[in-house]
């Protein structure tokens, strides 16, 4: 077809087109995404070899990368990453895929409701922070009051400030944020399983639990799987929460990774070391991707 | 109006060959139909015909024009398309102005073709709605309306009706044929359906595997079918096939493997030919001898009866246009006069006169 | 469904109301409580910071903002930043995702994969040379620094939408125009573009919504009052002044509408059309 709409202009402008047309098109987002993504990326994996100063830069091979292992505050960051990440991650996969299956279900205003438990997906983060922080705090913010009055807290103080509870503030805060998108994507991917498989299965004589974790569930793995995968990366990475809420502390004990980097790089001004943490970070991540894929795969193998 | 020519055309999609050495002369003012199994290349050959697809070798010429080259708005051609490929956003009369507005009619003369083809296939009521809110033949009537408003040189519909219930499908088909016969516009059609083929057609084209098989008006393909693949294909139901080996002993005729002989009409062939003999199932009838078989399963269509019988390991149908009193498992006899028995060498599948 | 008695029906229709009400109550609490401090008066908030509604309300906190701070020119600067950033991502995805929907080409899977992967690589790694490039450009602490920046981010997400969205308009739309006296320009302007507008529209929406929510490279990048970005004045906000309560709420909910009104527009592509590449927050 692409050739016929242009064989009017003759067969040399026809093979011209047919092979250079589509990159043609493609071509402005290929440039951006090379200048601003992939070339700094590259850049920032060779400034982890290069000890900066203010006043000389020098070559600095694989230090930084041995520095890296006896950095106190990155191994806390490290621990601190994984309790972050595996904190949201939970509840935000639980509950998210709780509200699919209920928005999943008719009842009597489903579309308002709908509406109204998607809206944390675009509120913008900075505000999320911020006003989870103030409902955290006990001036202007009902949580601690409440928290106090179901004992769980034996004053009503924020829990932003201590070092023991202060990771689940940001973290309530992301979860909030992120159900929505586990809700969205898994709805859509339930909407998907025909009808008739939930017919058959109770003419069977499943039972609804039966029925979920025999039908819904490994209709809805392979689902699961890529955007756990993605969510996981996305959430280990993701710094705007913890740094408007507590900016790594109190303590150090919210500081992962993420905000670790942005701190080195960017009030420390030591871009190289922070090089060296973002490489440790990807290649961490890599690692992660590829065990998800590799147990995806086998998964898809059994359905 | 014009003729379509098509010189050993052939098509390739990477290393696979879909269509190889078409020859094809359409007169002007011919209906046409391409039939063949699904996936044997006769959308592609539509298509090629449209500009949509590039031929990979050969000529096709419309009128006297060489069109290989020429972009498929500068072919003066209009197809219709199984999906009907209404513009969603445009209303009916927006939809087959379309082409008119593109080509910069004047507007009088847009509103008049407009209402010429309007009334033509009954759509007055229904210009200001969106494709989405008609039914599906009256999309299909959308979609022949936008081409026959163009007054194009050649139509071409690519299974136009295999969206439409089998009643509707009945109704279009003659409406189509009708139309044809008051426009005279050369028209191409496409379908894999022999009844479609066999009722609309001046001539019929039969394709298989990217081939053309044979061409001719449909009671010729019926009355002499070129092969055994036209055979099978045209006529429904479908002609039954028997093999076995010439014997030119008192008369020609052919043995069958499980010993019964049926007499055949031409002299073509030789004594231990192999060859494929091919039966339409009106010319069987119940006799006092002939082949012995053995009812399987009788089917009332109310004017005739069809009758499926056992004979050695194959099942043969028959039509009955009277109704007699059979049953599953009566001993019967099957004959067929010698002049209706279609022979195929069996090698080459081809017709043996 | 068939078979079960009436108190099972009415145990579960409670259930569920139940969950659906505990739901919208997490996900509404935190607006809900931003407005209701926005509208408190300042003398009102010790003594009743935490009931559930002021005994009288006032306007006066967005009277302030609006006419005794900066926030009017941050919120100027977010809207131009953001609606930059979307037409730009738009325009550029609409191309990229033509060419993915229409084109079989060499390279093609290669392509979606640098663009899949792009998604997911973690941003913070381009940080610091970013911070350092930008610098040597001359575009740290000015909004063509932010909207190109934001730009790169939103492409990938943005092309996989557009091409699912090309892909909903038939091959056979195209071919007919085409046959009707269409140029492929033609085609795509008169055929395919009113079709895809709707798409168009929503991932606009999306990547206005993005660029709108984009803190830590704001951050980095600027630092002049008058080039900040809400998010990033509103943050400095915090770290400079006393904590004004109201005003920082009666701020955060005017931040909150652009991204409101975009939302209620994104909202019905949100389960079919987004998840064709849902990956991104
Ligand atoms: N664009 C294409 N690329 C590769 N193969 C194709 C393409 N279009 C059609 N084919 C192949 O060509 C053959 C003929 O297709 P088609 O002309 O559509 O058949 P028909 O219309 O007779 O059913 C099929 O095997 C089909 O798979
Ligand atoms: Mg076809």
């Amino acid at each position: 077809m692409v050739a016929a709409a242009y064989s009017a202009e003759g067969a040399r402008i026809k093979r011209w087109s047919v092979v250079f047309e589509p990159w043609v098109y493609l071509s402005p987002a290929l440039l951006i995404i090379a200048s601003v993504l992939i070339v700094p990326l590259i850049i920032g994996i060779s400034y982890s070899f290069w000890k900066f100063s203010a006043f000389k830069s020098q070559f600095a091979g694989f230090d930084q990368y041995r520095a890296l292992l006896t950095d106190e505050v990155l191994h806390g960051a490290l621990v601190n990453t994984a309790w972050w990440t595996a904190g949201s991650l939970f509840f935000q996969f639980f509950l998210g895929l709780g509200l699919a299956l209920l928005l999943n279900k008719p009842f009597y205003g489903r579309k308002l409701v709908q509406a109204l438990v998607f809206l944390p997906w675009a509120v913008p983060t900075f505000l999320t922070g911020l006003t989870w922080s103030w409902l955290f705090n006990p001036i202007i913010g009902p949580l601690p009051h409440v928290f106090y009055f179901l004992g769980l807290q034996s004053e009503p103080v924020t829990i932003l400030a201590s070092p023991s509870t202060a990771m689940w503030g940001p973290i309530i805060a992301n979860v909030w944020f992120g159900i929505p998108f586990f809700a969205i994507t898994l709805l859509a991917a339930r909407k998907s399983i025909p009808a008739e498989l939930y017919e058959a299965a109770a003419i069977d004589g499943a039972s609804v639990w039966q029925q979920f974790t025999k039908v819904t569930m490994p209709f809805l793995a392979p689902t699961i799987a890529i955007t756990v995968m993605l969510r996981t990366v996305w959430i280990a990475t993701f710094a705007d929460l913890i740094y408007v809420m507590t900016a790594g502390g109190p303590a150090g004990s919210t500081n992962t990774i993420a905000t670790y980097i942005y701190v080195s790089a960017f009030k420390m001004l030591d871009k190289g070391y922070a090089s060296a943490i973002a490489v440790l970070l990807l290649v961490l991540l890599v690692l992660y991707s590829l065990i998800v894929i590799q147990m995806r795969r086998s998964l898809m193998k059994d359905v | 109006m014009a003729s379509v020519t098509l010189q050993s055309v052939s098509k390739t999609f990477g290393a696979v060959k879909v269509l190889s050495g078409i020859d094809l002369s359409i007169e002007d003012g011919e209906f046409v139909v391409l039939v063949g199994p699904s996936g044997c290349g006769k959308s592609t050959l539509l298509r090629i015909i449209a500009g949509l697809e590039e031929a990979s070798g050969g000529d096709i010429r419309i009128g006297e024009r060489l069109v290989n080259d020429v972009a498929p708005r500068d072919r003066d051609i209009a197809m219709v398309f199984q999906s009907y490929a209404l513009y969603p956003h445009m209303d009916v009369s927006r939809n087959m102005a379309f082409g008119l507005m593109l080509r910069k009619e004047a507007p009088d003369k847009i509103s008049r073709r407009l209402g010429e083809a309007s009334s033509k296939l009954g759509l007055n009521s229904l210009l200001g709605r969106l494709p989405k809110q008609l039914s599906g033949g009256q999309r299909q009537r959308v979609a022949m309306g936008r081409a026959i408003v163009r007054d194009p040189k050649v139509f071409l519909f690519d299974e136009p009706l295999s969206n439409l219930d089998a009643k509707l499908r009945a109704q279009m088909r003659t409406e189509i044929k009708a139309l044809h016969q008051s426009l005279k516009t050369t028209a191409v059609y496409v379908t894999h359906d022999q009844i479609e083929a066999m009722t609309m057609a001046n001539r019929i084209v039969v394709m298989n595997e990217g081939i053309v098989q044979q061409v001719g008006p449909p009671l010729d393909l019926y009355d002499r079918p070129a092969n055994v693949f036209v055979a099978g294909f045209i006529g429904s139901p479908t002609m039954n096939f028997l093999d076995g080996v010439v014997s030119l002993a008192d008369g020609p005729n052919v043995r069958l493997k499980d010993g019964g002989r049926i007499k055949i009409a031409t002299l073509n062939v030789t004594e231990g030919q192999h060859v494929t003999l091919g039966l339409r199932p009106e010319h069987l009838v119940l006799a006092k001898d002939g082949i012995a078989g053995e009812i399987f399963v009788v089917e009332p269509l109310g004017m005739t009866t069809q009758v499926s019988v056992r004979v050695g390991g194959e099942l043969l149908t028959i039509m009955l246009m009277e109704r007699i009193a059979i049953a599953p498992g009566d001993k019967v006899h099957l004959s067929i006069l010698p002049g209706n028995v279609h022979v195929f060498d069996k090698g080459s599948g081809r017709r043996i006169d | 469904m068939v078979g079960q008695s009436r108190l099972q029906k009415t145990l579960g229709a409670i259930g569920l109301y139940g969950a659906v009400f505990l739901y919208v109550a997490f996900a509404i609490l935190p607006i809900y409580w931003t407005v209701k401090i926005s509208v408190t008066p300042q003398s009102l908030l010790y003594s009743e910071g935490i009931k559930l509604w002021p005994s009288h309300m006032t306007m006066e906190n967005y009277v302030n903002v609006l006419q005794a701070s900066d926030f009017p020119r941050f919120f100027l600067n977010s809207l131009i930043v953001s609606i930059a950033t979307a037409l730009l991502v738009t325009a550029v995805a609409s191309l990229a995702g033509y060419a993915l929907s229409r084109f079989r080409f060499r390279g093609k899977a290669w392509v979606s994969l640098v663009l899949l992967l792009t998604q997911t690589f973690p941003l913070v790694m381009v940080i610091p040379p970013i911070f350092r490039i930008m610098g040597q450009l001359g575009l740290t602490d000015n909004l063509y620094g932010l909207i190109v920046i934001y730009t790169a981010f939103n492409i990938a997400f943005a092309t996989f939408l557009m091409q699912s969205f090309f892909d909903g308009v038939p091959k056979d739309l195209e071919e007919a125009a085409m046959i009707d006296g269409c140029t492929r320009v033609t085609a795509l302007r008169r055929i395919i573009l009113p079709l895809t507008l709707p798409g168009m529209g929503a991932t606009v929406a999306f990547v206005f919504t993005a660029a709108w929510s984009e803190l830590l490279f704001a951050l980095m990048l600027i630092n002049s009052d008058d080039q900040k970005t809400f998010s990033v004045g509103l943050l400095t906000f915090i770290g400079k002044f006393a904590v004004d309560w109201g005003q920082m709420m009666a701020a955060s909910v005017l931040a909150l509408i652009p991204v409101c009104v975009f939302f209620a527009f994104l909202q019905r592509y949100l389960v079919t059309g987004l998840t064709a590449g849902a990956v991104k927050g």
